[in-house]
C-alpha cells in the first residue's frame, strides 16, 4: 500500500533511492542469518513499496539495532532507520503494543544487559 | 543612432522549440534602430554567416546582434562574420537566447518576450559599442610542465620534439611518478618500467629538455605567452653534476630505518638514497630530517666514500626564475587514506594492503623482490580477498574521506591483480568483491572476462562488510553476495583493498597561482567538458593526465599527447592578439587612492606621478593610475572597487550596462 511507504519514508527520513545496491549492509550485518529479509532487500522493498511483506516479517524485530549498516553504508541511506521505521509502523497499531512499562521490573536480571532492556523497550512498545 | 541589423537564430530546435523566433525576429525589426532584421535556422553556419555579411553590405549596417547560443560558444565565430564585411568586430553583440532562455523555460510565451527582451538590451549596448582594436604581444617559446609523471613526460617530449624548449618540475629526486611504482599494465601485461624507463632516459638525453627534479613551483605572475616563473630547488646535498650515481654514499650511510616512499613505507632505506635504480636524474639525495651529519653536525661518512666528491652539506636551496609561453600542469594523483576504514583491519593486520602497495609487493624491486608474500610471516598467502570501491562512489559523510567519483582504473588493476597471481601461483584462490565491474576501453572487458572464464578468478557480487584479523593469523572477510542473497565468510591470508584515488595535494596551490579554475575534488577544470578537455579556461594553461580526473595510462598518454599539440599550437605563433576589452582608467577623475590596485587579481594596474600643470593654475603633480593591457583580463574588479568612478571597461562600460538594464525594465 502506497500509505505505508509514504508513511515510512516520513518517519525514517530514509531516502531508498540513494542506495547503489553494493550490499554493504547485508556484509556487515551481525543478525544477517536470524533475518527473513536482509538489509538491502530491506532498502530495495521500501522502494519497491512493498511494506505489508515487511510488516509481516519477523525480521523487523531480529534486527538488532546495532546500527552497523548505517555506520559503513557508502551511500549514506541508513538501512537501519528503515528497519526502525516499519517495526514502528507496526506497533503504532492498536494491539500491538507488546510491551508496558510496569512489565520491566520483573525483567531486570542480572545477567541481562540493561541495554537490551532499553532496546527491548523500544522494539516492541509505542 | 546607429543603423542595427538583428538576426535570431533557431539552433535547430534548441531555440525554436521554445522561443517562438519568427516573433522575435519580427518584434526586434520594428525597434527604432533596426533596419534589417530576419531569422536563419542556423545562423553559425556557412549560409547563415552570409546573410549577415551580405546584410552589413546591402542595409550600410554599423552594428550587428546576433541571437543565439552563449557567447561563450559562438561570439568568436560572430566577429569574424562582421570583420570579413568589413565591420569592426567589436561592433557584435551576442544576446543569449539559448542557456539563458529557451534550455532554461517550458512556457513558448513567457520564453519568447524574454527573448525579445534580451535581443533589445544587446541592441541598446551595440548602439554604444566602439570599436576597439586588440593589441599584440609576443611569444615566449618555452614551456613549463608541471610534474613528471608519465603524463609530464609525454607532454615535455612531445612539445621537444617539435622544437620547442620544455622545463619539467618534479618534487621528487627523480621523474617516472606513479608509473615506476607498477609492476604491469593492464590489457596487455606489459611491464611498467621497461615502457617507461626508455622514456625517462629520452627526457634526460633530449637537449630540448631541462629537468628540475626535488623543485616546486614557487610562484607564478604574468599572462598566456609571458609567464614568469620562480622555481624553488630544494636542496639536496649533492651536486648534481658530479654525482655519478655510482650508490657508495647509499650503502655506507648508517641511517637505515628511514621509511622508503618507493616502497610506500612497506621497507626501509638510507638517509643518503637514490629513489630506485632507473632514477632519472640518477643522483643521490641526502634526506635532510634524517642524515646525521645534517641534524648532529657528526658523521660525514658519504663525503669520505664518494670519490667524485659531490656530496655538499652546504649546499642551499635556489631559486631558479624562467620566463615560459604555456604552462602544463601535470600533477598527478595518489591513493586516499583509508586509515578511517576500522571495519577493514587496514591499520590493525600487515596483510591487509592497498592495490598500490600489493603492487610493489608485485615488483621485482618491491619489499619481497617480487615474491607474492604476507608482510606479517612471508608466508606464500593461499587465499586473496580483493576489494572494490573502498572509498570511490561514496557520499562522503560516511567515513569522512570518501569521493563521490568512481576511481576509474580499479575494476582493471584488480583484474590484472587476479590474472598474475592465478598465473604465477595457480594454487591461491582469488576473490574479487564488487559493486559493479566497469571495463569500457579497448580489450579491457575481455580481459576482465579472461580473469573469471580463463584464470578461475571468483568474482562475487557484494561488498565486503567486516575484516576480522583472528588468532590464527588468517583473516575473517565478512560479505554479501548479492546473487545467492547470502552472506559470506571467507578465510583469508591476505586482503588487498582498492584505495579511491584523489588529486595531489599540490594541486589546490598550483591552481591558485596559475589562477587556473578546479572542481570541488580539487581536479582542473577544463575550458570546455567536451570540445577543450585539455586547457584550462585560463589562457596557456593546460591540463595533462589524472590532475583533470581520474584515468589510465592510456588516456593519460593520450590526454598528454593532445595538452603537448596544443601548447605547440601556441608556441608556434610569433605574437598573440589580446583581449581589447580592458580596463582603462579616466585620468581626470583618478584620485590615486589604489583601490583598484589592490583588488586586481592579476598585478595589472601600477601608479605614476603625472604632470597635470596648466599655465593659469600653475603646477600641479597627481598620482594617478596606469593599466598594463597586456596583463589586464578585462575581470571588472577595478570598475566595481573605484569610489571616483575613473574606472572603466572597453566593451563593457558602466554606460553600456546601464543601457541594458534601463532596455531590459522599459
Amino acid at each position: 500500500m502506497a500509505d505505508y511507504k509514504e508513511l515510512v519514508l516520513t518517519t525514517s527520513g530514509v531516502n531508498p533511492l540513494k542506495c547503489m545496491r553494493c550490499g554493504k549492509c547485508s556484509g556487515t550485518c551481525p543478525s544477517y542469518d536470524a533475518m527473513e529479509y536482509h538489509p538491502h532487500q530491506f532498502v530495495y522493498m521500501v522502494e519497491k513499496g512493498e511494506i505489508e511483506k515487511l510488516m509481516a516479517s519477523k525480521s523487523i524485530y531480529t534486527c538488532l539495532s546495532c546500527f552497523a549498516c548505517v555506520e559503513r553504508c557508502p551511500r549514506d541511506v541508513e538501512p537501519a532507520k528503515l528497519v526502525e521505521a516499519v517495526r514502528l509502523a507496526v506497533i503504532r497499531q492498536q494491539g500491538q503494543n507488546h510491551l508496558k512499562s510496569e512489565q520491566i521490573p520483573d525483567l531486570i536480571d542480572d545477567d541481562l544487559p540493561q541495554q537490551a532492556i532499553v532496546s527491548a523497550f523500544r522494539k516492541y512498545s509505542k | 543612432m546607429r543603423r542595427i541589423g538583428v538576426f535570431v537564430c533557431h539552433c535547430g530546435t534548441n531555440i525554436a522549440a521554445t522561443v517562438d523566433v519568427k516573433t522575435v525576429a519580427e518584434t526586434l525589426g520594428k525597434e527604432p534602430a533596426v533596419v534589417f532584421s530576419t531569422d536563419y535556422p542556423y545562423m553559425c553556419s556557412e549560409a547563415g554567416q552570409n546573410i549577415i555579411k551580405d546584410a552589413i553590405k546591402e542595409h550600410k549596417l554599423e552594428g550587428v546582434v546576433v541571437c543565439s547560443c552563449s557567447p561563450r560558444m559562438h561570439e568568436a565565430t560572430f566577429r569574424k562574420t562582421v570583420a570579413a564585411a568589413g565591420l569592426n568586430p567589436y561592433m557584435l553583440e551576442v544576446a543569449n537566447i539559448r542557456e539563458q532562455c529557451s534550455w532554461i523555460h517550458k512556457d513558448i510565451a513567457e520564453a519568447t518576450a524574454k527573448a525579445i527582451v534580451l535581443g533589445r538590451a544587446a541592441i541598446a549596448k551595440v548602439q554604444l559599442n566602439a570599436p576597439l582594436t586588440a593589441g599584440e604581444s609576443p611569444v615566449t617559446k618555452r614551456a613549463l610542465v608541471i610534474g613528471g609523471g608519465i603524463a609530464g613526460i609525454q607532454t615535455a617530449l612531445d612539445i621537444a620534439e617539435a622544437g620547442y624548449p620544455v622545463d619539467i618540475v618534479e618534487k621528487e629526486p627523480t621523474i617516472g611518478g606513479k608509473m615506476t611504482q607498477i609492476d604491469k599494465t593492464f590489457p596487455t601485461l606489459d611491464c611498467s618500467s621497461c615502457i617507461l624507463t626508455p622514456k625517462m632516459v629520452e627526457c634526460a638525453q633530449n637537449e630540448n629538455i631541462t629537468i628540475y627534479s626535488y623543485s616546486e613551483v614557487e610562484e607564478v605572475t604574468g599572462f598566456v605567452g609571458n609567464f614568469s616563473v620562480k622555481i624553488r630547488r630544494k636542496a639536496r646535498y649533492v651536486d648534481e653534476d658530479k654525482c655519478t650515481g655510482c650508490g657508495a654514499c647509499t650503502e655506507k650511510c648508517p641511517v637505515k630505518n628511514v621509511p622508503d616512499a618507493y616502497n610506500l613505507g612497506l621497507s626501509n632505506r638510507h638517509a643518503a638514497y637514490i629513489p630506485f635504480a632507473q632514477a632519472i636524474p640518477n643522483v643521490a639525495v641526502l634526506d635532510a630530517e634524517h642524515c646525521i651529519k645534517l641534524t648532529k653536525g657528526k658523521c660525514g661518512l658519504c663525503s669520505k666514500v664518494c670519490s667524485a666528491g659531490a656530496i655538499d652539506y652546504e649546499q642551499k636551496e635556489t631559486i631558479v626564475e624562467q620566463q615560459y609561453g604555456a604552462i602544463v600542469a601535470a600533477t598527478g594523483y595518489n591513493p586516499i587514506n583509508i586509515d578511517g576504514y576500522d571495519e577493514f583491519a587496514y591499520s590493525q593486520s600487515k596483510d591487509v594492503l592497498t592495490s598500490l602497495e600489493f603492487e610493489r609487493i608485485l615488483k621485482a624491486d618491491g619489499p619481497t623482490e617480487g615474491h607474492l608474500q604476507r608482510l606479517s610471516d612471508g608466508k606464500q598467502p593461499k587465499t586473496i580477498v580483493f576489494v572494490q570501491c573502498v572509498g570511490s562512489r561514496e557520499s562522503g559523510s560516511t567515513h569522512g574521506c570518501g569521493k563521490e567519483y568512481c576511481s576509474k582504473i580499479c575494476c582493471m588493476y584488480t583484474a590484472k591483480h587476479a590474472i598474475l597471481c592465478r598465473e604465477k601461483y595457480p594454487d591461491t584462490d582469488v576473490y574479487v568483491f564488487y559493486i559493479d565491474v566497469r571495463t569500457p576501453g579497448k580489450n579491457y572487458d575481455e580481459f576482465y572476462r579472461r580473469a573469471v572464464e580463463q584464470y578461475g578468478v571468483h568474482y562475487i557480487k557484494g561488498m565486503v562488510g567486516k575484516v576480522a584479523p583472528q588468532a590464527d593469523s588468517t583473516l575473517d572477510v565478512q560479505a554479501s553476495d548479492l546473487i545467492a542473497n547470502e552472506q559470506l565468510h571467507v578465510k583469508a591470508d591476505m586482503v588487498v583493498l582498492a584505495a579511491a584515488i584523489e588529486a595531489d595535494k599540490t594541486a589546490r596551490p598550483l591552481a591558485t597561482m596559475l589562477t587556473a579554475s578546479m572542481d570541488t575534488n580539487d581536479f582542473f577544470t577544463e575550458a570546455h567538458a567536451k570540445l577543450r578537455p585539455v586547457e584550462s579556461p585560463t589562457a596557456g594553461v593546460f591540463l595533462s593526465g589524472v590532475c583533470q580526473g581520474p584515468k589510465d595510462i592510456p588516456e593519460t598518454v593520450a590526454q598528454a599527447g593532445a595538452a603537448a599539440s596544443k601548447v605547440i599550437g601556441l608556441l608556434a605563433k610569433d605574437k598573440l592578439t589580446g583581449n581589447p576589452c580592458v580596463a582603462h582608467s579616466n585620468e581626470l577623475k583618478c584620485n590615486g587612492c589604489s583601490s583598484c590596485a589592490n583588488v586586481c587579481p592579476y598585478g595589472a594596474i601600477t601608479y605614476e606621478e603625472k604632470d597635470f600643470s596648466r599655465r593659469r593654475d600653475g603646477s600641479m603633480i597627481r598620482r594617478v593610475t596606469s593599466v598594463n593591457e597586456a596583463v589586464c583580463q578585462g575581470c571588472g574588479a577595478c570598475t566595481v572597487a573605484c569610489p571616483s568612478g575613473a574606472m572603466d571597461l572597453k566593451g563593457f562600460a558602466t554606460s553600456q550596462i546601464m543601457a541594458e538594464v534601463d532596455a531590459i525594465c522599459k
